[in-house]
């Protein structure tokens, strides 16, 4: 009896539903049209892809008209590329729903030892169809065919913004340099861990021990690592002199070139190239862990009194730090890393922050090219120091020209 | 588990203990990780580095006929000059050339990333008391890097406002990297435990 009822309850629900839904069930039993098929978006062109260095394309349309409105089911569009109009046209990727353009853009011709397909070549004519997708993998007819080149641009137009602060930034450049040249004296402010090179090197002559000078984990052409050179010249100049012992492990083989060539000529500079030997230079590896494992490994068994780390540094600058102090050696440091000074300020006895690390070399040098640009550095932060609170003025009285006239958008 | 994962996790671990040995004191264990992963790496990289330089930017591109690329393969055959003391000084030029394009391109970078972007950011409304402590924060900080005038009276006072600035910054970013590294070292532990749950299991059956 009981089941009975259950079964007539159950019946009953499934008649008022049928009845109740909005597509009659005869209807829904019998239709066999399928989900509905997208439009297709319209009016595709291409167009060169602005600022770039002609390896890319803008692919643009007119949202399917089933695209937030309509029957509301695409969900993105698919772009097909092809070398000519009735050629094979690959898929090269695809925009979400309400999106408009499509950026193709890639400029390695070769890739992982193979002629890349997707590589865009300047001044080539690539044909475009875009297709809308709904759910179900439901695709709508492609659209009509559109083309276009991607052409080189040698001017970014987006950086004028930064071409003028370079110029502007040049001009004192100059200015200084001549005026270094020609007898000027500027004052540099002396450097706490600049002042203490002297001592340290002193008291590795005194021990008998050796000197470390690492020049980081960048390379060759950093900015920090061309400072750490110029240090490394006067550190290199110092250890000839008083006949002490450089060791400069690098990781890449542009800086162990640079390295050599560097103390090479401070030991010429100091009266002995008869001392100086390549192997002081030593190339470790160029993979981070790896190279940190090697440094401290010659920290441990050479016993160096003095410990530099003069340039770029990554997460490898605590281990370094701390390894060195394991080691008792008197450590000063100068990067311009901001995420890694904390660890060098926390961990070794002398720190160059950020820029000291270049003004170091200035100080160090005393040449006139150097000098000048300190001279420069410090009018132009003058100069930024003045816009940043005109600025923070101006814009609370709702005047923005001058965070406008800073604000680089590339 | 199979037999051959016991043996390459163990591996790992046994390499990981060898590294933690460190923290005693340098020994032969560590000895020997150091120089394995040193050589391990430097032998990865030539490979890495035939592959991806001297494959793809040497050869292919020659082969497809992309001759403008002969000038940097000349500058990089300058560079093997080194190996001869007559001819050395044609290194010079390649070296040179390096340190030039990277620092030229450095410099519209640097000029964006560390003064545009920061400027412009920093220009803000005197709305809060917050917003007023960033921009004479920020002044303090930048005045700290004047070189060429001497930290004495006023100056002294700004420059010092500046250096504190800098040490509560560092001070949070130590911390926040800590937090991180603490988690590298969590994540160390706990392959060591799974590799013991792994043995455990395959011993077991």
């Amino acid at each position: 009896m009981g089941k009975k009822m259950l079964f007539m309850l159950l019946l009953s629900l499934l008649l008022f539903a049928v009845g109740n839904a909005q597509t009659p069930l005869e209807e829904v039993l019998t239709d066999t049209t399928g989900p509905p098929v997208p439009t297709s978006p319209s009016n595709v062109y291409v167009e060169d892809k602005p600022d770039d260095d002609g390896h890319g394309v803008i692919v643009r349309w007119d949202l399917s008209p089933d695209d937030g409105a309509g029957m509301d089911n695409v969900l993105g569009y698919e772009v097909y590329r092809s070398d000519s109009p009735d050629g094979e046209y690959s898929y090269v990727g695809m925009a979400i729903k309400g999106s408009d353009e499509y950026e193709d853009q890639d400029d390695s011709p070769i890739k992982n030892g193979v002629p890349n397909p997707d590589f865009i070549e300047t001044e080539k004519t690539y044909y475009y169809k875009v297709r809308s997708m709904a759910a179900g993998g439901i695709f709508s007819e492609h659209s009509e065919i559109a083309s276009g080149q991607a052409i080189e641009n040698w001017f970014h137009s987006g950086k004028i913004g930064i071409l003028v602060g370079v110029l502007i930034f040049w001009s004192f450049v100059v200015y200084f340099i001549f005026k270094a040249r020609g007898g000027k004296d500027f004052y540099v402010r002396p450097l706490a861990g600049i002042n203490a090179v002297d001592d340290a090197i002193g008291r590795a002559t005194e021990m008998g021990r050796p000197i470390l000078f690492v020049l980081g984990t960048g390379t060759a052409g950093d900015i920090a690592t061309i400072a750490g050179f110029t240090i490394l010249s006067r550190v290199a100049k110092l250890t000839a002199e008083y006949q002490t012992k450089i060791l400069v492990p690098v990781n890449e083989p542009v800086m162990m070139a640079v390295a050599q060539e560097t103390v090479r000529t401070a030991y010429l500079e100091a009266g002995r190239p008869d001392i100086y030997k390549p192997e002081l230079i030593s190339y470790e590896t160029a993979m981070q862990f790896p190279y940190v494992a090697a440094v401290n490994g010659i920290m441990l068994r050479e016993r160096t009194a003095t410990n530099f780390y003069m340039g770029v540094f990554h997460a490898e600058s605590l281990i370094l730090a701390e390894t060195g102090n394991i080691a008792g050696s008197i450590q000063i440091s100068g990067t311009d890393q901001i995420s890694q000074l904390p660890f060098f300020i926390a961990a070794t006895d002398y720190t160059l922050i950020g820029e000291e690390l270049y003004a170091a070399s200035a100080y160090l040098s005393k040449e006139p090219i150097l000098v000048g640009t300190l001279k420069a550095q410090d009018w132009g932060k003058a100069i930024l120091m003045l816009l940043l609170l005109i600025g923070a003025i101006l814009i609370s009285a709702n005047l923005s020209f001058i965070r406008d006239m800073v604000t680089v958008n590339i | 588990m199979e037999f051959e994962t016991i043996i390459w996790h163990g591996l790992a671990a046994f390499l990981t203990l060898c590294i933690f040995t460190f923290l005693y004191k340098d020994n032969p264990f560590y000895k020997f990780a150091e120089r394995l992963v040193a050589g391990v790496a430097a032998g990865y990289w030539t490979m890495l580095v035939f592959h991806k330089l001297f494959v793809d930017k040497v050869y292919h591109t020659m082969a497809t006929g992309q001759y403008a690329y002969i000038i940097p393969i000349l500058l990089g055959i300058g560079m093997w000059t080194r190996f001869s003391k007559k001819h050395s000084w044609i290194s010079r030029y390649s070296i040179a050339f390096y340190i030039g394009i990277s620092t030229g391109v450095s410099i519209p970078v640097y000029m964006y990333t560390y003064i545009f972007r920061q400027i412009s950011a920093t220009i803000i409304p005197f709305t809060s008391i917050s917003n007023v402590l960033v921009v004479i924060f920020v002044l303090c900080a930048l005045f700290y890097f004047f070189f060429s005038k001497a930290h004495t009276g006023a100056f002294n006072i700004v420059s010092k406002i500046g250096i504190y600035t800098l040490m509560i910054g560092f001070g949070a970013g130590f911390g926040l990297t800590v937090m991180g590294r603490v988690a590298l070292l969590v994540q160390r532990i706990l392959f060591l435990k799974d590799y013991v749950r792994e043995v455990a299991a395959f011993i077991g059956g």
